[in-house]
């Protein structure tokens, strides 16, 4: 005849709706995935501005006229900033999902990291370049 | 020893109690205690048990950083009581709190129940069909074992589950740990079963329910990177799930 | 329960993360501030331009980064919506609502790229 075994009264301490204003680390989280309202966002604003060259010049300039409007230019300053976090959080840790071996050894991260962002500059002059040249 | 002419500093500690038998919301019990430089939370908390209040329980063993038993939250940051100094906190009072995301046992202890059914069922050994090499041993270079042993350093604190949100919201996520002892099995070159642990981790709260939040590789004292494991893990589930959508009469 | 399908959204997201980490603030830039200082004329102008993006390269192109642009909103934001605010138990139509709308919009860049 042995004791019988008791179960535990465990406590559940509940978890808070703000959970992500918790810590640095968690809000930085939460900024780094809204991003990509922003990037979503601007694909639309893209897209708006194709398809306003494909209805002709007049419904392009005028566009182009909204786009002087101060919510456009405040839109895109803050998508510029949403794209460029978006641009060093995942050049950090896009590089994480595949452990590149060269050799036997492990590439460093460093190299891999500088290696994003010197693509990252030569797309950019690139592009610049691409459309911008007179 | 007390040098001559110093005067007593102190600290203090504010201590999360749970004793179901006496009460059954938890509280806070605030402990004064002295101030040494050299001392870590762990020091403080048996000071306690030892001369201030022998009902507090607690996990420790090895004090050293390695076993992994003394996980708490101390200031709302997972840690390992034996390697949070108390210098770096002084001359602030510590917060010192069971483990998150895990019920509370007692005090500062936890029931860890979850965590043990859910190692298991990444199948953490070597799988093979074969007989091992009767009177030897199967053989792995140096680069071999580069390829896992980062992921092969886990000491289960469960750190990681504390920290990671994911795993708060959702207790069926099977969680950082687990999903980097499945990746340290699968890239060991000796093992065969990577079949069986995907299906496992390809599975519902599985290697998806992570959006690689990143907190449990920061709070990880052994420095395995489980938010690299994972996302490694969905790459590769991600390559050869296509793979088997493209060539569906391939499967062994 | 079958097989979830995240493996494929994931995907998306991740190329889409990845066209839009190279590419989306330098158009910014362009599209956003340049385009609309220097108006419709020399390197905006509408003839220029139409040559421009009408290649057929940069058609597959801007179809790919914008397509790919919205599959990484859908699947982070849907992420976002059921963690941030404790959406879980409705993921259902918050997952067909995020991955629905990327794919209107894919089909919708689709369209305006062919007409252009």
């Amino acid at each position: 005849m042995g004791a019988a075994l008791t179960r535990m009264t465990t406590y559940r301490r509940p978890v808070p709706f703000a959970w992500w204003l918790r810590n640095r680390g968690y809000a930085l989280f939460v900024v780094r995935e809204l991003t990509s309202v922003f990037v979503g966002g601007y694909a639309l604003v893209l897209l708006l501005l194709l398809r306003s060259l494909a209805d002709g010049p007049d419904s392009y300039a005028a566009f182009l006229a909204t786009l002087r409007a101060p919510a456009a230019l405040i839109f895109h300053a803050v998508a510029l900033a949403a794209a460029v976090y978006h641009s060093i959080t995942w050049f950090r840790l896009a590089p994480m999902a595949v452990a590149l071996r060269v050799g036997g050894r492990r590439v460093p991260g460093g190299l891999i990291v500088a290696a994003n962002y010197a693509a990252w500059g030569a797309l950019s002059v690139a592009l610049a370049w691409l459309v911008l040249r007179g | 020893m007390k040098e001559a002419g110093t005067p007593d500093r102190t600290i203090t500690l504010d201590i999360f109690r749970y004793q179901p038998g006496e009460r059954a919301t938890p509280s806070f019990q605030t402990y004064q205690i002295p101030y040494r430089e050299d001392w870590v939370v762990l020091d403080a908390i048996n000071y306690i048990k030892d001369r201030l209040d022998g009902t507090l329980a607690y996990r420790w063993s090895c004090r050293m950083g390695v076993c992994g038993s003394c996980g708490m939250m101390i200031n709302g940051v997972p840690k390992l009581s034996c390697a949070a100094f108390l210098k770096d906190y002084y001359p602030e009072r510590v917060r010192v709190e069971p483990l998150e995301n895990f019920p509370v046992a007692r005090d500062l202890v936890i029931a860890l129940d979850d965590f043990i059914e859910k190692l298991p069922r990444v199948h953490p050994w070597v799988v093979r069909e074969d007989a091992p090499p009767a009177a030897a041993e199967y053989r792995q270079t140096p680069a071999q074992l580069d390829r896992y042993k980062q992921f092969s350093m886990c000491i289960n604190c469960m750190l990681c589950y504390a920290a990671c949100p994911i795993y708060a919201l959702e207790p069926r996520f099977i969680g950082p740990a687990a999903i980097a002892l499945a990746q340290r099995y699968n890239l060991d070159s000796r093992d065969e079963g990577r079949e069986q642990r995907r299906e496992v981790l390809g599975a519902h709260h599985g290697i998806w329910d992570c959006t690689f939040v990143g907190e449990c590789t920061t709070v990880c004292p052994a420095e395995v990177d489980p938010a690299g494991a994972i996302q490694q893990a969905k790459l590769s589930e991600a390559l050869s799930r296509v793979k088997d959508l493209l060539t569906p009469w391939g499967r062994r | 329960m079958a097989k979830p399908t995240d493996p494929f959204w994931w995907l998306l997201f991740a190329a889409g993360g990845t066209v839009a980490a190279l590419a989306t603030p330098a158009l910014i830039v362009l599209t956003g501030f340049a385009a609309p200082a220097i108006g419709a004329t020399g390197a905006f102008a509408y003839d220029r331009v139409l040559v421009l993006v009408t290649d057929p390269v940069t058609r597959v192109l801007l179809f790919g980064l914008i397509s790919l642009s919205f599959f990484h909103w859908a699947h982070r934001f849907r992420y976002t919506l059921e963690e941030g605010l404790a959406l879980k138990q409705a993921w259902v139509p918050v997952a067909i609502a995020c991955y629905g709308a990327a794919i209107a919009g894919t089909v919708w860049a689709a369209a305006v790229l062919l007409r252009v």
